[in-house]
């Protein structure tokens, strides 16, 4: 496959000196992230390919291809229909955000390399962070103790996350895998000893997040799947397929039903799933280049995203569109993660060029600026009492905000 | 967006102020306008970690600083949406130049570098020496002003392009994303299905929206503050232990989070213990233990899921069962058909079923209840912590018992905290 280094290849060539990526330099973007990905046309050679060797005779590439357009374009006609009114027209009899004077309150020093991905505890004050480095930090964010800590044997852990009881975390990353450590408070436990393999990918982990309980977990790969497995026995039990590109975040719904997810992509895509039946229950495409972050409104009637074009957008499930995007033309590095304040008016975004912007989710223009990183912003993550948020960023080190 | 004024020393020197948005007055930048510099700062820190203004006095660190020292703006040759990337070849003639120059005092990484690269690209190693005495060569006809000039524009280039380690690099990607994938992905069924969806209207939809962000105003604390302080702010965790878990008496705000919706009742662990009391004097709490079994039948271990459908079966839907709960006929049929072959999500049907009839039903009494009516007259709203005295001074920050220590003892019990989402906060010990 064109483009894809596999993990042990990464490995050789990191040990002969230099970084692996570099050795694509040729063949990446550039760092102007207004341009669009190269990513080409959903109906790809090889999904031509089979959907040749499907056809009726009769029926010619040309034609499906024409089918595939014009069911598009209706569908566009269709959602525009019941689109009566928009958002900030809504939003014009809201108040006015009053003047936020969101700070640094604490500052979590302790990674040496970027931190990458991190996740709260339902305990509302600790949290797991990893880094580039393969370690994998738990903190209390209130004393800025570290109370845990464990290296991966792999490096770039982009995905991390604590489990609801709080008694262990998942992570993984470059290793196509996500394992899950329960965490002890004997301080000779070897933690490493303790790791359980869980989900296992044919590319590097993008994402993970435990379902409702510690005993199941969704993960996110840039293999271009989502899947859904079982903890105790490393059983996978469903799959998701529909992703074109590295699949690069998902979200878990928080509605009564509790059986869909939303998960985003380098194919510009955002994808609602549902658990049950691995099926692709509604489909988003009004980005202009990766996708790096999805997060649910707070009723799982909407959700966010955060792009490599710059913008952040809101969906509509019940309206089936977007209904808003976030953005600025002094705005040209791409956000990299979103977040919902508690009551769903505020939108945290991390963004490239190490800043953090509030946007006013009503009305759509942005509050405020936040300064204070010294590199990217990986990640932003409302704590689970809405009480502040963390951002974890490239420069090493995790903020709290409030 | 940049302003500089010129000195009267000397045309190559600049002095480098940003201000913001073209309002070019130094005046309100002096005034300290917070937000403004902020950003302006950020701005100019930008354009120097991507080279487009490059440090003179020291070269190596590579931010703005809000003093008076003196920045260049890098000539278009160099910029890094000029040439990008930098290729092997230039490197490596930049490095032999140095080498040359400076007869062997290249700095360590530069060194490893340059031997790398000889070994690497070793069948064009003639160009590059001649390449790099060439350009020597010419440098050396220039006057010594524009030579200088010259070297430091394009070691500043390389410095953003090939940096030190350990230093920023600006440049920096992470791993490489975008691979095309093999996807069974059918557009045409998808479009067709998602043709036939059923779909609101937007002002429906964006109205809920309003609502939602009205109704939770004063719960969310970054919006409306917190009783008593919000504990990031004054190291006061007086508002985490008010709200833990199980509290004697829970806080108005809590309570009425509760008459929101059917939701927010059940996820508060202190809501559900007391909605469960209000079934139990209705003779109903049948239905809340069989919607709790189905939510760990659907989060639990897969081995155990034929053992608790079993369990469900037998408690509440045989005939005669002693907490028997009244479903349907129709899902009833389809459920026991299910049960045949028990899977995770057998019970979903009849689990609905019986959370609807509940949120249409008894949710609403409950509301209207003396149980719930007392309960939110007695909740407690906390004073307002006065700012203290002396603000430098703070507090000492105490830990809270790790949620991890509940591991040891909780192991051996059966699907503990497994099904619900246990919350873990500084009030809980005992599991």
């Amino acid at each position: 496959m064109r483009g894809v280094t596999s993990a042990r290849q990464q490995h050789q060539l990191a040990e002969a000196g230099e970084p692996w990526w570099r050795q694509r330099e040729s063949e990446r973007k550039r760092p102007n992230t207004r341009t669009s990905s190269t990513i080409p046309s959903p109906l790809c050679a090889s999904s031509l390919k089979m959907a040749c060797q499907a056809l009726q005779s009769g029926e010619s590439l040309a034609t499906l291809k024409n089918e595939s357009d014009s069911l598009k374009k209706k569908l566009e006609e269709e959602r525009a229909k019941l689109h009566d009114v928009e958002l900030n027209q809504v939003a014009e009899k809201v108040e006015l955000v009053s003047a936020l004077s969101i700070r640094t309150r604490r500052v979590l020093k302790g990674h040496g390399n970027k931190v990458l991905c991190m996740d709260w505890c339902k305990d509302k004050r600790r949290l797991v962070s990893s880094s580039q480095d393969g370690k994998v930090i738990v903190w209390d964010g209130y004393t800025l103790n570290k109370e845990h800590a464990v290296t991966m044997p792999c490096t770039w852990v982009m995905a991390c996350a604590y489990a609801p009881s709080g008694c262990a975390v998942a992570c993984g990353g470059l290793d196509n895998k996500c394992s899950v450590y329960p965490l002890s408070l004997d301080k000779n436990e070897n933690l490493a000893a303790k790791k359980k393999s869980v989900a296992m990918h044919t590319n590097y982990l993008s994402g993970c997040s435990f379902t409702n309980s510690d005993m199941q977990l969704l993960t996110s790969s840039g293999d271009g799947t989502c899947a859904l497995w079982d903890v105790e026995s490393g059983q996978l039990l469903q799959s998701f397929h529909g992703h074109t590109a590295d699949v690069l975040s998902l979200n878990l719904a928080p509605s009564e039903t509790g059986n869909t997810f939303v998960s985003g992509g380098c194919d510009k895509k955002a994808n609602v799933w549902d658990m049950r039946s691995g099926q692709n229950v509604q489909s988003f495409e009004t980005h202009d280049s990766d996708i790096n972050c999805v997060k649910y409104y707070p009723t799982g009637d909407a959700f966010a995203s955060a792009s490599d074009d710059g913008t952040c957008r809101l969906y509509d499930l019940r309206a089936d569109r977007e209904v808003a995007v976030y953005q600025k033309d002094s705005i040209i590095f791409g956000a990299s993660s979103v977040d919902f304040s508690l009551s769903g008016r505020l939108l945290f975004a991390g963004y490239n060029d190490y800043t953090i912007n509030v946007w006013d989710v009503l009305k759509g223009n942005r509050i405020s600026v936040l300064f204070g990183h010294e590199n990217r912003v990986s990640c932003v993550k409302v704590s689970p009492d809405g009480t502040s948020f963390a951002s974890a960023s490239w420069d090493t080190s995790l903020r709290i905000w409030a | 967006v940049i302003v500089f004024s010129w000195p009267d020393s000397g045309a190559k020197r600049q002095r480098c102020v940003t201000c913001y948005e073209g309002k070019v007055n130094r005046a309100s930048w002096e005034n300290g306008c917070a937000a403004v510099f902020a950003e302006a700062l950020h701005l100019g820190n930008l354009l120097v970690r991507y080279g487009y203004i490059y440090p003179l006095k020291e070269p190596r660190a590579l931010q703005l600083k809000p003093d008076e020292s003196p920045y260049r703006f890098q000539t278009p040759y160099f910029w890094i949406s000029t040439r990008w990337p930098a290729t092997e070849l230039d490197y490596a003639i930049y490095l032999a130049k140095k080498n040359i120059r400076k007869q062997g005092e290249l700095m360590e990484y530069e060194k490893e570098s340059y031997s790398q690269l000889h070994k690497r690209i070793n069948h064009t190693w003639d160009f590059v020496v001649m390449q790099a005495r060439e350009q020597l060569r010419a440098s050396k006809q220039r006057r010594k002003a524009d030579r200088m000039v010259l070297e430091c524009q394009e070691q500043a280039y390389w410095l953003i392009n090939r940096p030190p380690p350990g230093a920023h690099d600006a440049l920096d990607m992470g791993p490489e994303k975008g691979n095309v994938v093999n996807s069974r992905v059918n557009l045409i069924e998808n479009s067709k299905r998602a043709l036939g969806r059923n779909r609101v209207k937007s002002s429906i939809c964006l109205e809920g929206f309003v609502k939602y962000s009205e109704q939770y105003h004063n719960q969310d604390p970054i919006m409306h503050g917190c009783l008593p302080s919000n504990p990031w702010i004054s190291d006061d965790p007086a508002h985490w232990a008010l709200n833990a878990d199980q509290v004697s008496v829970p806080t108005r705000l809590r309570v009425e989070r509760w008459s929101f919706s059917f939701m927010e009742l059940l996820n508060d662990s202190m809501g559900r213990k007391e909605f469960m009391t209000y079934l139990e004097k209705e003779f109903s709490a049948e239905n809340l233990c069989f919607w709790q079994a189905c939510e760990d039948l659907r989060h639990g271990e897969t081995s155990k899921i034929v053992q608790k459908v079993e369990e469900v079966y037998r408690q509440f839907l045989a005939p005669g069962a002693a907490r028997w709960v009244n479903i349907d006929s129709k899902t009833m049929d389809k459920t026991m058909e299910g049960i045949k072959h028990p899977h995770r999500f057998v019970m979903d049907a009849a689990q609905m079923h019986i959370y609807f009839l509940m949120k249409k039903d008894s949710y609403p009494r409950y509301l209207k209840s003396e149980l719930y009516k007392s309960m939110l007259a007695k909740a407690i709203v906390p004073q307002e912590t006065k700012k203290s005295v002396f603000p430098f001074m703070r507090r000492q920050r105490h830990s809270s018992p790790s949620p991890a220590k509940v591991i040891a003892t909780a192991t051996e019990q059966d699907g503990q905290g497994a099904g619900q989402a246990g919350a873990n906060s500084s009030a809980v010990s005992q599991v």
